[in-house]
């Protein structure tokens, strides 16, 4: 990892940047604010981890970027790619910006290629449609060679989906999104489905995508020791906030907002003695909680954190975080940092 | 590297017709059982009041039914193997003779009405489904709806009331007058399809004649299925659009119409040949029904002169005939599918 | 109450636009032709084979007028009595077809899937080859017999209209038997010791039965077509014993060309009608409970500005 570099990059000129980025889903109970007020910033050749539990936003936020989002969905905020807005571009633009320049991984290799389409077909088609002067041969040429980076021989081009196993299939997709080399890539949870060894190949292959092309990574996973392994940065995302972003050593040996500390503490490695978990469920983001989101299941809850929103500040070792633990002092009200007693948690939880 | 392929291939086309072997033999001992051991005897009741008890009764010894039903059920069984389907009662006509002076008419309104409904159903069905609750998906499905819920008699009938006169379009039978003596006359009748009989003969006057009769039965028979076929067609257009590989050609930057032509409508539509032959059962019986209403001399007209008649050995003749091809046509679509769809052989 | 009052009211609460429109208007529709069918002898203004009133004879396929708004037919029948009583016919039949039909194929699906073995098996292939018979060619070989044994009577239209639908019944009460036996609370009832009647009846028999509204709903718009179908060829319902929609038009067709158009255009607008409000009720059924085909309702996204946010 060359951290130096991709710290002083992010600061100065980053490939894609986010700014207080919404999206809210419409249902019959009200909106599902799914992704409620998110920022960062990734530069180029960098990896940006976002962690948290099921059901926070990640992969909502994952689609957001990408303008892939279900009918009745609502997006707000800014996403800066080259000099332009991506969230208020016209679709016909948006298209365009897609498979070229944003590239996305999915979750379930096994059902995001067509069936009826040969692997050439895929290619083909994805090529043409970017590049639509490129003559036969010189398509095949670049689509064996995208499948070459992947370990896929070339005898395979011509075969059927159903013809491959799941960790050949997303190694497609990737040679897929790869084709074009897009300088920004959503991974969404790229290894999620598959097998532990093929977890490990699928990991290595992302782990050199930097290095090779200088792609920008958006790496979605719940698993914190991919992050470890493959990041440079990681953003924690909690009921559809981000609660601390920073370097990867830096957050994970110095977390500073207890949720961070609580994901690290349930995650196994080999000094595991005991499970560890965090009591309680996400929240309804129908009806988040006021104040902090995570104050209902925080060990550390204070007064203020159920009344007032934490304030997004700068970690003290680089980073963003928004916790009230962190601070700033002048901020909380009086008597606002007696700690929050469970047993009126107990009564709001039943309620 | 095609060779695994093209080996599954046969062996699922082999294991698809020995399957069929079963079933037609379960559909023959229905319909033995129905029409034989169902009370009811076939002799007296076509010839009930024609003849006395003992000519009705040398006449029932002489075709077999005063035979052990077991013995009937072999004869039977034996028979249609050798494609002796009896002969009738009232004409006294084999019955696979009736089939294939009849056949013809009933094959070439099928396939007309199919045609028909694929061209109008298949277009207005992908329309309706890619355009979901917009103003063209709402007309579309309501004439989807109207279609099914209008009975063919009654299309018939408002074609006959409304259309038939202003445009001078014949309601009744498959030829003219002239057409079907000259034909004879001249033995144009080479494949007893009066449909490919005279495009071969190359006579516009009779080809002229003989569409003209079959632009209305086939379009009220084709309105029938065309219904289903936009259901079907919608129905899976919805699901296909929501399909994740739909979503990750659109993260690839396939355009709109790129991706519903190549990954929505294709994949929309393989569903629908399996379901066609299903359709078939449907169109036959549609079929009975056109031929009532207009004349149309083809198996279902005879069917129902024979039910009129109680004429039992027809009947069981022609419902068997029926049977067999709707079997054989689900066999053919199944070949059908398995050679538009890799994944089916598997 | 309020629990089956709610689900009653899930396919509207859980429906948005289109759908529920279809519901609505296909619910509207059905009610109107049950109600025609109910109060018959009330609405119509005349007996369905009734010639003459008062001692007058009514005029031979007379033109729509006051004393008759559809006019008269050949026979010298009032259509629109006719029309009328044929709601009661159509709707006789159909239920007594789905009566016969829960009837057989309800015990039969259970008794299939729950033992399995042999039984099963013979009865699954009787079914499907039941199943892949031309419906309507089954419908005509039924009636062609029962129309011989019972004559031309409500029951035997209704027994031949069976024939075609208890093969669908049989097949999803078997699917869901064999599923639902294998339950939890299933193998518990057995563990403690009761009877496979008593399982069947208590246990199996409740989940089954879930699904015999809608396939009844589905079912009832073919059946209509169908008992006109058989009707249109003389395997029906004779005219002079009911009404029905079908036989009356098999006799307006030879009105057709000589513009005598309201003995056929009545009765068939009122098949399509009754077909096309059982049809709606039933494709909005089926969206609601197809999760596939169900678009969820959805409320419009109002998103207060960055700054309202800050304020809370």
């Amino acid at each position: 990892m060359e951290p130096a570099i991709s710290m002083e990059a992010s600061s100065t000129d980053p490939v894609i940047s986010a700014r207080d980025v919404r999206v809210w889903y419409g249902t019959t109970r009200g909106a599902i604010r799914a992704v409620d007020g998110v920022s960062f910033d990734i530069a180029p050749g960098e990896t940006l981890g976002l962690v948290g539990e099921s059901g926070c936003g990640k992969s909502t936020l994952g689609r957001g970027l990408m303008g892939l989002l279900p009918p009745g969905a609502k997006r707000d905020g800014e996403v800066w790619f080259d000099g332009k807005d991506v969230l208020s571009m016209r679709p016909k633009d948006a298209y365009r910006l897609r498979g070229v320049e944003l590239g996305m991984i999915f979750q379930e290799p096994l059902t995001r290629l067509n069936p009826l389409l040969r692997i050439s077909d895929h290619f083909e088609e994805t090529i043409k449609q970017h590049d639509p002067g490129l003559s036969k041969d010189e398509i095949k040429q670049r689509a064996l060679d995208a499948l070459r980076q992947m370990g896929i021989p070339p005898t395979r081009y011509r075969s059927y989906p159903h013809e491959f196993s799941g960790g050949m299939r997303q190694r497609l997709m990737i040679a897929l999104a790869l084709v074009l080399k897009p300088a920004f890539i959503v991974a969404d949870e790229p290894t999620t489905a598959l097998d532990v060894l093929v977890e490990a190949q699928i990991v290595q292959i992302l782990n050199d995508l930097r290095r090779n092309f200088r792609t920008s990574l958006l790496l979605i996973t719940h698993n914190v020791g991919i992050v470890a392994e493959a990041c440079d940065r990681v953003a924690v995302m909690y009921a559809g906030r981000i609660v601390e972003q920073g370097r990867v050593a830096d957050v994970f040996e110095n977390p500073q907002h207890p949720y961070t500390r609580e994901l690290l503490r349930s995650t196994i490695s080999l000094r595991t003695t005991g499970l560890n978990f965090i009591p309680g469920s996400p929240p309804d983001l129908v009806d988040p909680p006021d104040g902090c989101r995570f104050h209902p299941r925080c060990p550390e809850a204070m007064a203020v954190c159920a009344t007032k929103n934490p304030i997004n500040i700068e970690r003290p070792t680089g980073g963003r975080v928004e916790c009230w633990l962190v601070g700033p002092q002048e901020e909380i009200p009086e008597g606002g940092t007696r700690p929050l007693k469970q047993e009126e948690l107990a009564v709001a939880d039943e309620a | 590297m095609t060779g695994s392929r093209s080996g599954s291939l046969p062996r699922y086309i082999l294991q698809r017709v020995l399957l069929v072997i079963p079933m037609i033999w379960v559909i023959l001992t229905l319909v033995f059982i129905v029409l034989r051991v169902a009370p009811g005897d076939p002799v007296s009741a076509a010839l009930g009041g024609k003849l006395n008890d003992e000519a009705l009764d040398q006449r029932r010894t002489a075709l077999g039914f005063n035979d052990p039903l077991i013995q009937q059920y072999w004869d039977y069984l034996s028979s249609v193997v050798r494609l002796d389907f009896g002969t009738t009662f009232s004409d006294n006509q084999k019955v696979l003779e009736v089939v294939r002076d009849n056949g013809g008419a009933t094959l070439s309104l099928t396939l007309a009405a199919f045609v028909i409904a694929l061209l109008l159903g298949i277009p207005l069905g992908l329309v309706a489904g890619r355009y979901r609750d917009t103003v063209p998906d709402v007309v579309i499905r309501v004439f989807g709806i109207l279609t099914y819920a209008a009975p063919i008699f009654f299309v018939g009938f408002l074609l006959q009331a409304y259309v038939a006169k202003p445009l001078g379009l014949p309601t009744s039978g498959a030829a003219g007058v002239e057409t079907v003596f000259y034909m004879e006359r001249d033995g144009l009748n080479k494949t007893h399809v009066l449909l490919f009989d005279v495009f071969l003969s190359g006579n516009s006057y009779y080809i002229e004649d003989v569409l003209k009769h079959l632009l209305l039965p086939a379009l009220t028979l084709g309105l029938l299925i065309c219904g289903v076929f936009i259901r079907l067609v919608r129905v899976n257009i919805l699901q296909t659009m929501q399909s994740d590989y739909v979503e990750a050609a659109e993260a690839r930057g396939i355009s709109t119409s790129k991706v519903t032509r190549r990954h929505a409508f294709r994949n929309a539509l393989v569903p629908v040949i399996t379901v066609i032959g299903l359709q078939f059962a449907l169109l036959l019986g549609g079929a009975v029904l056109t031929e009532s209403t207009f004349n149309w001399p083809g198996l279902g007209q005879r069917l129902v002169e024979y039910i009129n008649d109680r004429d039992y050995v027809a009947v069981q003749g022609i419902v068997t005939v029926f049977a067999i091809a709707v079997v054989l046509i689900s066999l053919l679509v199944d070949i059908v599918n398995a050679l538009i769809d890799p994944r089916v052989r598997y | 109450m309020r629990k089956f009052l709610k689900i009653l009211a899930k396919p509207f609460t859980e429906t948005a636009g289109l759908a529920r429109w279809m519901l609505v208007i296909g619910l509207a529709i059905t009610a109107v032709f049950v109600i025609l069918a109910i109060f018959a002898p009330l609405l119509a203004p005349y007996g369905f084979a009734q010639a003459s009133a008062d001692g007058v004879k009514f005029p031979k396929a007379g033109a729509p007028s006051g004393d008759h708004w559809f006019g008269t037919d050949r026979l010298f029948f009032d259509v629109l009595s006719r029309v009328i009583w044929g709601a009661r016919t159509a709707i006789e039949v159909v239920i007594l077809s789905i009566v016969i039909c829960v009837a057989v194929g309800v015990p039969l699906g259970l008794v299939s899937g729950y033992y399995g073995g042999w039984v099963d098996r013979i009865l699954v292939l009787i079914m499907d080859a039941m199943f892949a018979f031309p419906s309507f060619l089954l419908a005509i070989v039924f009636s062609f017999l029962l129309t011989g044994l019972l004559g031309g009577t409500v029951l035997a239209v209704a027994l031949s209209l069976s024939a075609i639908y208890v093969p669908q019944y049989f097949r999803v009460v078997r699917n869901t038997t064999v599923s639902a036996k294998e339950a939890a609370y299933v193998e518990a009832a057995r563990a403690i010791g009761a009877s496979d009647f008593v399982i069947m009846r208590r246990y199996l028999f409740g989940n089954v039965v879930q699904s015999v509204p809608v396939l009844g709903t589905l079912n009832a718009a073919d059946a209509i077509l169908t008992l006109a179908g058989l009707g249109f060829l003389g395997l029906g319902i004779q005219s002079t014993d009911a009404a029905e929609w079908g036989h009356d038009l098999n006799r307006a067709l030879a009105d057709a060309g000589s513009g005598i158009w309201w003995t056929g255009l009545y009765p068939g607008l009122a098949i399509v009608l009754l077909v096309t409000g059982l049809t709606l009720v039933g494709e909005g059924l089926n969206e609601t409970i197809n999760p596939t085909l169900r678009r969820r309702r959805l409320l419009p996204v109002v998103m207060s500005g960055p700054a309202a946010r800050e304020e809370r």
